[in-house]
């Protein structure tokens, strides 16, 4: 009652009826749809561009920056976080200051949020196609972007609470409390995975290395897509299909089941991604089963958003946004029934590695996010311009396009992707492979590739007659840039600000519990990294450091996203062992930072390729893969035969691998550099003896080389063979 | 393998933060009420006067 409010000495019936006159901004919504449309077109355009390369190898691919493996990742980002990023942003801003009953928390903090993301996006663009990159999926930014992207972050949060704690209306809607959990997973998510140790402006080392690597990697993989592309949307899912569909949720409660249920399940289902692979087997279990649980809350959420429409479906006859909503949520149920089944071993060794994964993720991507951003788009953009749709005939053109594109593109990577896998595991009668070239599985497939890039061109024209569709709805009205609103002020005793301040302080045992919270994330953070390097001992004493050539190849090999291509984990199954050899064991990645396991197959698993052909092949091969592989649709990478190799931060390498953990023994660094050129004649020396006359010792092909005939052969070691270990190992 | 401590850890805060929202959510009665909240994010931006001097439900 010891408000400071000046209507405190009125009787309390009168003061919950005062009457606030505010503006919701509706500006920054604006701005955040426009970079939407825009790194919208920019994401599907980079897609298609990809896609066009598995047709056509050659096409653009003599220029460096846009080749396919500098591509890919370029896409994926753009995709994720330019333009789902952007769509859930307007999503958030637009219902979070309505529901909210208020007035964002900060102008500036909105267009710091808005400028930062922008330009975080713009630095993605200037260092991913020129090879700058961790390698690690949907976290390839380098650190001084991680460091950015932290602090827009906490920005966009900050703002969100603030704007919370100021609101006008005592219950928070569910689609605020979905707000909330993006904000705070996505934040601890990315910090955890990107720790990495700078060697330079635009190089580091992962902290984790190996098994350890690839579990945190795929803990945030996985929910990167859990929060970032689900719980956001959801969140828009039930604010716009009631508002669109003008009839409240099916089930308020069903919807806080959800919700709750969502958010505790999520978070532990990453290992479903590592099936089969390296990790524990204990851990591969805990994934499957969280991961099959996670139906239930995800088609509850699905079945809530659908049956919302029950008795409106006529009016999703005319209306191109509840269309949009509609499919969207559909395909939320299909990726989610796909999920927990790919979650299931068996499946998972069916799918993994294979096109259908790229199906599966473009049903979520286009359909799922892309539904919902687009019906987003048409339902806001009439509204804050105060005028009609221009077109609903070029809404419903869109909505034609893009939902058969995405079947266009959907369906044959589900076939091709099966029957690639099929292929794989294939024997004849006598026991041995029946498509033991590699080469031939991807041939067959290539007609599925090729519809796939019909599917693309006709998902990325739907998308430009939207944005000439949305041009002119914006033209034939003018913004309301601040709209004008009036809502009762909440009773100050009911104000939220003063219910979590009380909250914290009138109770002294909930806040020392807090206080022993924040201690031990403080403790937890100094004590953990020590004990991460502790742990990766070497658990197979064959299993040596890379050599500084190795290093700077394996550098070389991150840098032109080989990765995105070709997995170094080969599975514990007979058609994988035949194939490619021995399986993978934890023990050999103890001194990969990062990991490189890989999530795709199109060219075939390179763990135990050292050794399998001579530096000749692999120097023919990599200058005309065609001229190794006839049909090869590897692109060429003749730039490695021209550039020297920069060894100016190979010493700084070794250092900075030496602080994880790796036993390169004291002062090796300064020697690493000569380490290095003694390897470089050496393998220069034998490419020239097999008739490689143009072999220089110093170009970057070299050290590539080096690296790739090393992959996976330590554990073959013999005292014979481990003639040649790292130098300079402990 | 220790790597997943701190995952379990990390994880484990959030779902213990979650824990304590969703006690706070229920004490201060944010879900007592599940039918008005529906239907009343229908009607919060009608930009008439009307519409938003109704007063609170």
């Amino acid at each position: 009652m010891s408000s400071p409010v000046s209507s405190a000495a009125l009787p309390l019936d009168e003061r919950a009826t005062d009457i606030d006159t505010f503006e919701y901004d509706n500006r920054i919504v604006r701005n955040f749809m426009i970079a939407t449309a825009l790194w919208g077109v920019v994401a599907f355009l980079v897609g298609l561009i990809v896609a066009t390369k598995l047709v056509f190898p050659g096409f653009l691919a003599f220029i460096p920056p846009l080749s396919y493996g500098r591509l890919r990742p370029l896409h994926t980002n753009a995709a994720v976080f330019a333009f789902a990023g952007n769509a859930l942003f307007v999503g958030v801003y637009y219902s979070l200051q309505r529901l909210c009953k208020a007035r964002m928390f900060s102008d500036r903090l909105s267009a710091f949020h808005f400028w930062g993301w922008q330009l975080i996006i713009v630095s993605a663009a200037l260092t991913l196609p020129f090879g700058f990159t961790t390698s690690k999926e949907y976290a390839e930014l380098e650190w001084p972007i991680d460091i950015a992207i932290t602090l827009v972050w906490v920005g966009f949060g900050v703002n969100m609470i603030g704007t919370i704690l100021r609101r006008r209306e005592r219950h928070m809607y569910v689609a605020i409390w979905f707000y909330l959990a993006t904000f705070i997973t996505v934040a601890l998510l990315h910090v955890v995975n990107s720790l990495e140790l700078p060697v330079s402006l635009l190089k580091s080392y992962s902290m984790y290395a190996g098994v350890q690597d690839a579990l945190v990697q795929w803990w945030y993989g996985h929910n990167a897509v859990a929060f970032f592309l689900t719980t956001p949307f959801l969140g828009i899912m039930y604010y716009f299909i009631p508002k669109a569909a003008n009839r409240p949720v099916f089930s308020y409660r069903l919807s806080i089941v959800h919700f709750w249920s969502l958010i505790f399940l999520y978070i532990w289902a990453g290992p479903h991604h590592l099936l089969y692979t390296a990790l524990p087997d204990w851990a591969q279990s805990l994934g499957t089963v969280f991961s099959l649980m996670l139906i239930a809350p995800s088609w509850g959420g699905m079945v809530n958003g659908l049956l919302t429409l029950r008795g409106a479906w006529d009016r999703v006859r005319e209306d191109p946004v509840l269309k949009f909503l509609v499919v969207g949520v559909t395909a939320y149920g299909m990726s989610t029934f796909e999920g927990p089944m790919m979650s299931i071993k068996s499946v998972n060794a069916l799918t993994h590695f294979t096109d259908y994964i790229i199906g599966h993720v473009h049903l979520g991507a286009l359909a799922w996010n892309g539904g919902l951003a687009f019906a987003m788009l048409y339902y806001i953009v009439p509204r804050i311009y105060g005028t009609r749709l221009f077109s609903v005939k070029l809404a419903n053109l869109h909505f034609w396009l893009a939902t058969t594109g995405i079947l266009f593109y959907a369906i044959p990577l589900y076939i091709g992707g099966i029957t690639q896998s099929l292929m794989w595991r294939d024997f004849n009668a006598d026991g041995a492979l029946r498509y033991p070239n590699f080469l031939e599985t991807v041939t067959r497939i290539i007609p599925m590739y090729a519809m796939r890039i019909g599917g693309g061109t006709l998902f990325l024209s739907g998308a430009c007659v939207a944005i000439y569709n949305l041009y002119r709805t914006a033209a034939s009205g003018a913004l309301i840039a601040g709209e004008r609103v009036q809502a009762p002020r909440l009773r100050p005793e009911l104000a939220p600000a003063t219910a979590w301040h009380r909250a914290v302080e009138a109770k002294p045992l909930r806040f020392s519990a807090l206080v022993f919270v924040a201690v031990a994330i403080g403790g937890a953070v100094e004590y953990i990294p020590t004990a991460l390097i502790r742990s990766n001992v070497p658990t197979i004493a064959s299993v040596k450091p890379y050599t500084p050539l190795e290093v700077e190849g394996r550098d070389l090999y991150i840098r032109e996203g080989c990765v995105g291509c070709h997995s170094q984990m080969v599975r514990p199954m007979r058609a994988e062992t035949e194939r490619y050899g021995e399986y993978s064991k934890a023990g050999e990645f103890v001194y990969d930072h990062p990991f490189l396991w890989g999530s795709k197959r199109t060219g075939p698993d390179l763990h135990r390729v050292g050794g399998k052909y001579p530096d000749s092949w692999h120097y023919l091969h990599m200058r005309e893969p065609a001229s190794t592989s006839p049909g090869s649709i590897m692109p060429a990478y003749s730039w490695l035969y021209d550039a020297p190799l920069d060894t100016s931060h190979t010493e700084g390498k070794i250092i900075t691998l030496r602080r994880l953990g790796v036993p390169y023994s004291d002062g090796f660094e300064q020697h690493a550099v000569a380490a290095l050129r003694t390897q470089a004649e050496a393998i220069a020396n034998g490419l020239k003896a097999s008739g490689m006359n143009t072999a220089a010792p110093d170009r970057e092909i070299i050290a590539v080389i080096a690296y790739l005939q090393r992959l996976g052969t330590d554990i073959k070691a013999r005292p014979a063979i481990t003639a040649a270990p790292a130098p300079g190992a402990r | 393998m220790s790597v997943i401590a701190l995952l379990i850890g990390a994880g484990g805060l959030v779902a213990a933060g979650f824990l304590f929202a969703f006690a706070w959510a229920v004490s201060a009665g944010q879900f007592d009420d599940t039918t008005s909240p529906p239907v009343r994010m229908l009607f919060d931006d009608d930009h008439s006067e009307d519409a938003n001097v109704q007063p609170r439900l």
